[in-house]
């Protein structure tokens, strides 16, 4: 027993420096990290900073076959991402959260440009060409009898009512419905509300095209155009359609590109197109030729969207969160503080010491994360972090617990602490664990703020466990060696009082 | 403060014992009543969800002087499916809840609110979740409660013993049941942050549980070769040893608990703060309970069943004509009245300049 308590106090001699020293380095190493990635502040989530954020779930488009892939999602959230960034908004992401086929896509766009960002990743596209019967101004006919007079071909006198009735003007009828039968003829109003149309069944679907970019036409001077490859199918089948309407008389020699319900574009057929490849023309602007082939890859994708959850947070709300979540954190501390004071006396200091080490890991950690992952903190995250004073707090309850037992067991305070240590340090390490499987857990099933919680909670008790082995315990070794806690000074927490071991002297009451 | 603290001493060397063990059933009878009230208001009641959970559209106004009547009014023009709750929030916030709302239906109510109150159309908080996306958070959730059970089930009985396993998972499922059963009864929403809570009380609990679970671990190593105390007896007295810890980490944890609670319910009204720290405050006072009160008599009940238990509590029985309860200390003398003369050989080196400070 001798030699090995001498051992145990050869060893623990050269150890406390050393651990303190590594934390020492590990800390510096880290805000040398923070300093040169350049990171000055913690990236905040939308709920904290104001913003829109909306959560797409994958499905497979009406009346098509086939399954969500996960090649397809991944093309998706490029897509989506390319049109969000088209809204030129800093910071703005797409991302893909879960995994495999089993993926939402979460758009999260800062500051107030919330509607423009839910329209914009609202349209489920659906994809067709149809060949245009009739075409007018938008507004609505004054007098309907006058159009039902002659309907051209193909078109029923109840379709050309309704023709005659819609009033492309009204912002209600340019949200897309989506709702549009391929296998009929509609009536439909261009995007932007300049026209209207009767179209005639679709003929060719967004399936059957392989690919769709801009590109800019610089030796004719045409500016901006798409370009479009159809599959094999496609080819046909455009090719068909171009051939018969080239000759037909205006309108009718025009195609629609129906996206949706509403008329992105009706570009007028010149000639039949049969190589499978077609530009559609017009005088865009770059990123009106970049959005239009979005949306055309868009609707080549066999996968429509569910909107999940739309949630826009005024930067007002924003700020309101930030400073209560801070404002909750810092009482909370406080108190805990106060409280370890109050009960521990000088182990407190420990406490405190020990907390402030943790609270300035997690900060720079925050910090690099945020430039490392794009870890993003939000009220969740605070909350989680909150909690986790009170994991951190305990492991040094149990340690100091399990001190102040060994010394009521009659030993000295410097081998209490070696032996309080070598049995706390399990119960810790065990308890932890369950905390880090909770938060893990919490992160894989999880999906949204939960997650924020989920990862602040695990990175918290990680590095709770880090501070406990490299700053609570070496420090308590070393403060073991003062006079001030050995002696048991009455307010080094280990006053024979506040251990109950003194019985020789009644208490007063 | 000292004087609590003395108390810890106290209880560590048995002095002063609690009979958790020894009273078991009065405890398993109050959780049991309080199971059943939670069972019956889950079934006849339900949970209020969120419209996280159920699907819906939300929109917050914030306006100085803000009234539900004015409100109300300028939602009159426009078709809502349902019948939209209108809240007042705080002094100056207004919320409504409504049927999930088409992108084009959401856009004008917030057209109205914003014309109504002159405010632009950015300030107001929306929030707007389809039905099938509630089901799928809700889901997620319970993949999520279940997993977590089932792996720290396995960890623990790696950990410590599978008794031990089962005696902390019965006991966590004890809290939320417990938990879940008064938002039940009062009605409070459950949200997820909500839910975050409750899966944060899990792990509070099972941390709670593993803390005294590691100390009876340790009491009763070597339980069956001394024959001075039965394994309730040794339980009861880790229990008590590690009392002034549950008691000291029980506050630590609802002291920033408290404050979220504070600043979320009190400042800013409603939303992710209050939800989880509600949750979190129910829970944990459910945590401390059944870590000391549920988790340790369900482990004696299930350990005494064992053939070495029962031989070894005939043997006590056999040892001790009177019952010592929780008096004697496993690596001590059983004497307590040796009590003075130990402090005497062993006390700090300085005892006697304590003497007549208190």
């Amino acid at each position: 027993m001798s030699t090995s308590a001498q051992s145990r106090t050869v060893r623990t001699a050269t150890r406390p420096g050393r651990s303190l020293a590594i934390l020492a380095l590990v800390l510096v190493a880290l805000s040398a990290a923070v300093f040169i990635q350049g990171a000055t502040s913690v990236k905040l989530g939308l709920d904290l900073r104001g913003g829109t954020s909306v959560t797409l779930q994958p499905r497979i488009a009406a009346g098509s076959t086939g399954k969500v892939t996960s090649a397809a999602i991944d093309q998706a959230v490029a897509i989506i991402r390319q049109r969000v960034n088209s809204l030129g908004v800093a910071e703005s992401e797409v991302t893909a959260q879960g995994s495999g086929v089993n993926r939402q896509i979460i758009i999260s766009v800062p500051g107030a440009a919330g509607r423009r960002v839910v329209e914009l990743v609202g349209q489920t596209a659906e994809l067709r060409f149809r060949q245009v019967l009739v075409s007018g101004a938008p507004g609505a006919t004054a007098t309907p009898s006058t159009a039902t007079a002659t309907p051209p071909t193909g078109v029923s006198a109840e379709l050309n009512t309704k023709y005659a009735t819609l009033d492309c003007t009204k912002a209600s009828n340019l949200q897309g419905t989506g709702t549009d039968n391929a296998k009929e003829a509609i009536v439909a109003c261009d995007r932007t509300g300049s026209g209207k149309y009767i179209l005639a069944p679709a003929e060719v679907l967004g399936l059957d095209i392989s690919k769709a970019s801009a590109a800019i036409n610089q030796a004719t001077g045409a500016g901006w155009y798409v370009l479009l490859n159809f599959n094999n199918n496609g080819t046909k089948k455009f090719g068909d359609l171009t051939t018969r309407v080239t000759t037909l008389a205006p309108p009718q020699n025009e195609v629609a590109i129906v996206l949706d319900g509403l008329v992105v574009s009706a570009p007028r057929i010149n000639e039949a197109i049969t190589a499978g490849s077609a530009e559609i023309t017009g005088s865009f602007t770059q990123l009106e030729a970049t959005d239009l082939a979005n949306v055309l890859k868009y609707g080549a994708l066999p996968l429509a969207f569910d909107r999940g959850e739309v949630v826009q947070v005024s930067p007002t709300l924003g700020a309101d969160q930030l400073r209560g979540g801070l404002l909750a954190g810092f009482i909370g501390l406080f108190l805990v503080l106060l409280y370890s004071l109050l009960y521990y006396r000088g182990l407190g200091a420990v406490s405190v010491g020990s907390l402030l080490v943790a609270g300035v890991l997690v900060y720079l950690m925050f910090l690099l994360l945020g430039a490392w992952i794009g870890f993003t903190l939000t009220l969740a995250g605070i909350a989680g972090a909150i909690v986790a004073i009170g994991i951190t707090a305990d492991s040094f309850i149990v340690y100091f617990e399990r001190i102040r037992d060994e010394v009521r067991d009659g030993r000295s305070l410097r081998s209490a602490v070696e032996t309080g240590w070598h049995r706390a340090r399990r119960t810790i390490i065990v308890a932890d664990f369950v905390s880090i499987i909770a938060a893990a857990l919490l992160y894989i099933f999880a999906v949204g703020g939960v997650r924020g919680f989920a990862f602040t909670l695990g990175l918290t008790t990680v590095i709770d466990l880090i501070v406990v082995f490299s700053f609570t315990k070496p420090l308590v070794t070393i403060l073991a060696r003062v006079h001030f806690y050995s002696s048991g000074h009455p307010l080094s927490g280990f006053s024979p009082q506040s251990l109950g071991v003194i019985t020789s002297t009644p208490k007063e009451a | 403060m000292s004087k609590f603290a003395g108390l810890g001493g106290r209880l560590y060397r048995g002095e002063t014992s609690v009979d958790f063990i020894g009273k078991r059933r009065r405890w398993y009878a109050f959780s049991g009543i309080l199971i059943v009230a939670s069972g019956i208001a889950l079934s006849f009641q339900g949970l209020h969800l969120g419209i996280e959970f159920k699907g819906g559209s939300a929109f917050t106004v914030t306006k100085t002087g803000i009234s539900i009547v004015d409100a109300r009014s300028a939602l009159d023009s426009i078709k809502i499916p349902g019948e939209p709750i209108i809240q007042k929030l705080g002094s100056n916030k207004v919320r409504i809840q409504t049927d999930a709302l088409s992108n084009e239906i959401s856009n004008q109510v917030q057209d109205a609110l914003a014309s109504k109150f002159g405010i632009s159309v950015d300030s107001i908080d929306t929030q707007t979740v389809g039905p099938s996306w509630g089901k799928e958070i809700t889901r997620k959730a319970l993949y999520g409660l279940f997993g977590f059970l089932i792996v720290v089930l396995l960890y623990l009985a790696m950990a410590f013993e599978p008794k031990m396993a089962i005696a902390a998972i019965i006991s966590v499922i004890h809290d939320l049941f417990i938990t879940v059963g008064i938002y039940a009864i009062v009605g409070f929403d459950v949200t997820p942050a909500t839910v975050i809570g409750f899966l944060t009380i899990l792990g509070y609990s099972l941390y709670d549980t593993v803390v005294v679970f590691d100390k009876i671990r340790e009491n009763t190593r070597t339980i069956t070769s001394t024959s001075r105390m039965t394994y309730s007896q040794a339980a009861n007295l880790a229990v008590n040893q590690t009392l002034v810890r549950s008691i000291n980490t029980s506050i630590i944890a609802l002291l920033p608990v408290g404050s979220i609670l504070f600043v979320g319910a009190g400042l800013l009204g409603a939303g992710t703060l209050k939800d989880l720290s509600l949750a979190l405050f129910i829970g944990l006072a459910a945590g401390t309970y059944s870590s000391i009160f549920i988790a340790t008599p369900i482990l004696a009940t299930l350990r005494e069943q064992e053939p070495a238990m029962q031989a070894l509590a005939k043997r006590v029985a056999a040892r001790n004509a009177a019952p010592v309860a929780a008096a004697v200390r496993s690596t001590e003398s059983p004497s307590a009245k040796t009590e003075g003369g130990k402090n005497q050989k062993r006390g700090p080196r300085n005892q006697p300049k304590k003497k007549g400070r208190r």
